[in-house]
């Protein structure tokens, strides 16, 4: 596709209200939680307060009959799985999958679901809950990575080998895999280097954050039909997990896509909704299950804790010579750590000829670690940034200079296999070197901190329907859910190539069996890869009118162009005489020109574009306490082409945001005994708006030549630069550097106090 | 366990509903009077999803029982627009893209609202500290806070 390249815009780019902004305002959009279905009961799930166990016996009779209880599910209402992934699974195992849904034969952590009820009262299921006799042989459990990969290590499964090893072991571990990857020869290289800096980092995990519990509500019908309203990242992914999982035909289950409360990578796999399915089946009615926070916390995906090493060498000049990186992620109690990624995206921002990454994995006695925005990443990224900037400190080089000097550009060859193509690495660099903050004097305890990020991106499977009404107006379907505005952007993308007024388009996110398959919201793809079927799919649209056109005018194709949403004769063709004529016009004909005016589309969208993003802050330090207070913040990023700019900026502050809290106070808090000691937002604390400065954004332009407007996915990369931006600031205000998150007031007093 | 006739205004009408003595004014809202614009994000009055105002105070409605209710008032986001118009903070929101999954939404309109009824002039301080007690997850606050700030400059100028 091309054929916009200069094309001056009249839609994209602009800042228009989102189509669904007004439900949103006034309280009429409706999450997985407000749907209220007639006899609908209340499900509620037992789950462990034991971080490792064996599930001796569960005894459901009492609560079975207790008035207003209509059905009690356990792990034998589950079919079971094949232990495996098969082809064509998307490297899921299923058996892993259902077992976390409902623990079979052991519990792996504080939380982990036991049993099931649904009830005709909220306190009638708490009650049915409590009636349920679990007895347990508890085991020794670990909640540390490092720990968790020691031979002796209390072991969660017989069944993981670790893979990558050679030779394969012949004892199973928590080790699950050990990946890769290199360019040159780093510890060769490191000889040619004049300084070379070795650190050790430490990370806690984080929850996602979103505001809004997992939520859904389960109908079954006589005839083996089932219905689903659910708030996720993909419904589409809802759908096939839950038909898997429970064994059932995938065009038997129907999942309506209600608005999404946020998800941020921790709404991309299901938890709750094979259970609301299976407890509707046995009550023979709907069903709705609705996460409390504390069940949020315990028994979600949230991002894994970390141990990593890094080491980096320079010449004098601050040329980087080689560097090596090992990063040992935490799985939860099962795979799934993004370790991968985070080899891959650790090192992006430097052209590197001599690179080591190695990567490993490990499951623990914690809620399953999964996808976090730019999942893997950010952590790579802390310890490969705080690095630089201690090579910059100590060769006595600007920091920017030395990112400048190294930094990846179109043409270098990343560790992962690809060369880069156009990206703004540079571009976003030199923004922020040209930025007025450079230029505020700093005060007593106050640091500026400077750091970069990388992220790949992701396209994949799209699909989507632009329909023409007979007045002209569009409605355009897609199957992606709206997680932070990409209805308007699509409504802007159809506005633009069908010629007609934003406001004449209506974007609607169809449900699984009205709208061709798409792939979860995730890996910033949806604008990209998504926009780009409604790109094709109003193409379409516009294909077919000019074919209809020419057919009236009696002229060949070529003769008719489209242009400002109007079917004009091409300058100098045999239709010279005919007068314009508009979208409403040809559907206005259209039943007697062919039928309905309908373009559709369905692609695997190659051709993502990596993006980049370059963050620099302030901080002040109390000595006294050792709180942080951010005083000004800074985020440049390639967009590749920002279809709505508000909702660009609005995705680098908010990854901004969620990095502070990552940098400063987030973290799960484990007691001895394996149990979660801050399931709540009280003690997790989340940035609140007292806590942080307006987070200023530049966003840069270098246009991906993978899509026809030249757009990059923007959602993940403004995670990955801050918590490498926060450590480099506090690092300058305090002469203190730290290796561990978060950094807290207390492990920040102690840096303090250790350099006196 | 027998339920609680209550008898309350809710936005600005008489309504009755039966109530056991564990539900929160949150579940009354959403469950017995199909009002769902007031969110749960956590039931522990943490997030401020649930921002209602009762007798014209700001809360947290699932702090509040809704056998507390009998003889009082509560205005929730539902009742935000006047007429077919909207609030000018629902008005700016929009315009300013200060929202984007749009869950935290309605407590953050219902919060400001009753902000610039007691401070027609916030700083940008004031306005951060006020809404320090509704969390958002998506936009850094950024936006929402110019919203709130401009929607006081925009209402000031008006009168």
């Amino acid at each position: 596709m091309a054929g916009y390249e200069g094309k001056q815009f009249k839609w994209v780019g602009t800042r228009p209200v989102r189509p669904d902004g007004v439900d949103k305002v006034t309280g009429r959009a409706n999450y997985g939680a407000d749907i209220n279905l007639a006899g609908q009961l209340t499900g509620r799930i037992l789950r462990s307060p034991h971080a490792h166990a064996k599930i001796l016996s569960i005894d459901t009779s009492k609560a079975e009959k207790l008035a207003g209880v209509k059905a009690v599910i356990t792990a034998k209402d589950f079919p079971a799985m094949h232990n495996g992934v098969l082809p064509g699974d998307e490297g899921v195992n299923f058996h892993y999958l259902s077992s976390n849904i409902m623990a079979r034969g052991k519990v792996l952590y504080d939380g982990h679901a036991v049993a099931a009820v649904a009830a005709t009262s909220a306190a009638i299921a708490e009650e049915a809950l409590a009636l349920i006799d679990v007895k347990y042989e508890v085991l020794p459990h670990v909640i540390d990575v490092d720990e968790s990969m020691q031979p002796g290590a209390p072991l969660l499964h017989e069944d993981i080998f670790t893979t990558g090893v050679n030779p394969k072991p012949e004892k199973p571990s928590n080790v699950v895999q050990r990946i890769q990857m290199a360019l040159g020869d780093a510890n060769a290289a490191f000889k040619d280097a004049d300084i070379v800096v070795e650190r050790s980092f430490k990370t806690k995990a984080v929850h996602q954050g979103y505001i809004e519990p997992h939520a859904v509500v389960a109908e079954w019908s006589e005839d083996g039909q089932c219905r689903v309203w659910c708030s996720s990242q993909g419904h589409f992914m809802v759908r096939a997990m839950t038909a898997r999982l429970l064994k059932m035909e995938v065009a038997q289950v129907r999942v309506m896509p209600m608005e999404i409360g946020g998800g941020f990578g921790g709404k991309t796999i299901v938890f709750i909704e094979p259970t609301a399915v299976l407890l509707a089946r046995k009550a023979e009615r709907p069903v709705r299950v609705v996460m409390s926070r504390d069940e949020v916390f315990r028994a979600t995906g949230p991002a894994p804790g970390t141990s990593i090493d890094v080491k980096i060498g320079a010449k004098k000049d601050g040329t980087l010579v080689a560097a090596t990186g090992e990063f040992r992620y935490q799985a939860g109690a099962f795979p799934g750590s993004p370790v991968g990624p985070a080899c891959m995206a650790a090192f992006g921002p430097y052209a590197l000829a001599n690179l080591q990454v190695v990567g490993y994995e490990a499951v623990t006695n914690r809620p399953l670690c999964y996808s976090y925005r730019a999942p893997g990443a950010p952590l790579a990224s802390f310890a490969v940034e705080s690095i630089i900037d201690e090579i910059s400190q100590k060769l006595n080089i600007d920091p920017m200079e030395i990112r400048i000097k190294n930094g990846s550009k179109e043409g270098t060859q990343m560790v992962y296999g690809p060369k880069l193509k156009a990206v703004g690495n540079l571009e976003c660099l030199k923004a922020i070197q040209n930025h007025p903050i450079n230029k505020i004097p700093l005060g007593p305890n106050q640091g500026r901190g400077l750091a970069a990020g990388f992220w790949f991106n992701l396209g994949g499977q799209s699909s989507a329907v632009v329909n023409i009404a007979e007045d002209g107006t569009a409605t355009i379907m897609t199957g992606s859910p709206d997680i932070g505005g990409s209805r308007a952007s699509m409504a802007q993308m159809a506005a633009e190539v069908l010629g007609i007024d934003y406001a004449k388009v209506r974007p609607i996110v169809g449900d699984t069996s009205a709208v061709g398959f798409c792939e979860i919201t995730h890996g910033s793809r949806v604008t990209f890869a998504t926009g780009m079927a409604i790109i094709e799919a109003a193409e379409s649209v516009v294909k077919q009118c000019r074919e209809r056109v020419a057919k009236m005018w009696e002229v060949d194709v070529d003769s008719v162009i489209w242009e400002d949403g109007h079917a004009r004769p091409a300058p100098g063709s045999t239709a010279d005489n005919q007068k314009p004529l508009s979208l409403a016009q040809i559907a206005a004909k259209a039943s007697r020109t062919g039928g309905p005016l309908v373009g559709s589309a369905a692609i695997n969208a190659g051709g993502a574009g990596p993006a980049f993003g370059v963050h620099i802050c302030d901080v002040e330090v109390d000595p006294e306490t050792g709180g942080v207070t951010v005083l000004r913040y800074v985020a440049a990023q390639d967009a590749g082409k920002a279809i709505h700019p508000s909702y660009v900026e609005g995705q680098i502050q908010g990854g901004v945001a969620q990095g502070i809290g990552w940098a400063l106070n987030e973290e799960y808090i484990y007691g001895a005994d394996g149990r979660m000691q801050n399931s709540g937002f009280l003690d997790y604390r989340i940035p609140v708006a007292s806590d942080l400065p307006m987070i200023d954004t530049l966003i840069l332009e270098v246009p991906n030549p993978g899509h026809p407007f030249g757009v990059r996915g923007v959602g993940e990369v403004p995670i990955v630069p801050p918590l490498g931006a926060i450590a480099n600031a506090i690092a300058r205000a305090t002469g203190a550097r730290l290796f561990d998150l978060p950094m807290s007031p207390p492990k920040i007093l102690a840096a303090i106090d250790a350099k006196k | 366990m027998s339920k609680f006739h209550i008898t309350a205004t809710v936005n600005g009408e008489a309504v009755e509903y039966l109530c056991d003595p564990k539900q929160t004014l949150l579940d009354v809202l959403r469950d017995e009077l199909n009002l769902t614009g007031s969110k749960e994000g956590c039931s522990t009055g943490d997030c401020g999803a649930c921002s209602v105002t009762l007798d014209g105070r700001l809360v947290c409605s699932c702090l509040v029982l809704g056998v507390e209710m009998q003889g009082r008032s509560v205005e929730t986001i539902e009742n935000m627009t006047e007429g077919k118009t909207l609030h000018p903070l629902q008005q700016k929101f929009l315009e300013a893209a200060a929202l984007q999954c749009g869950f935290c939404t309605p407590g953050f309109l219902v919060a400001a609202k009753a902000l610039l009824e007691n401070n027609p002039n916030p700083t940008e301080s004031e306005a951060r500290y006020w809404l320090a007690g509704n969390l958002c997850r998506c936009t850094g606050y950024d936006k929402i806070i110019r919203a709130v700030l401009e929607t006081a400059a925009d209402m000031r100028g008006a009168k």
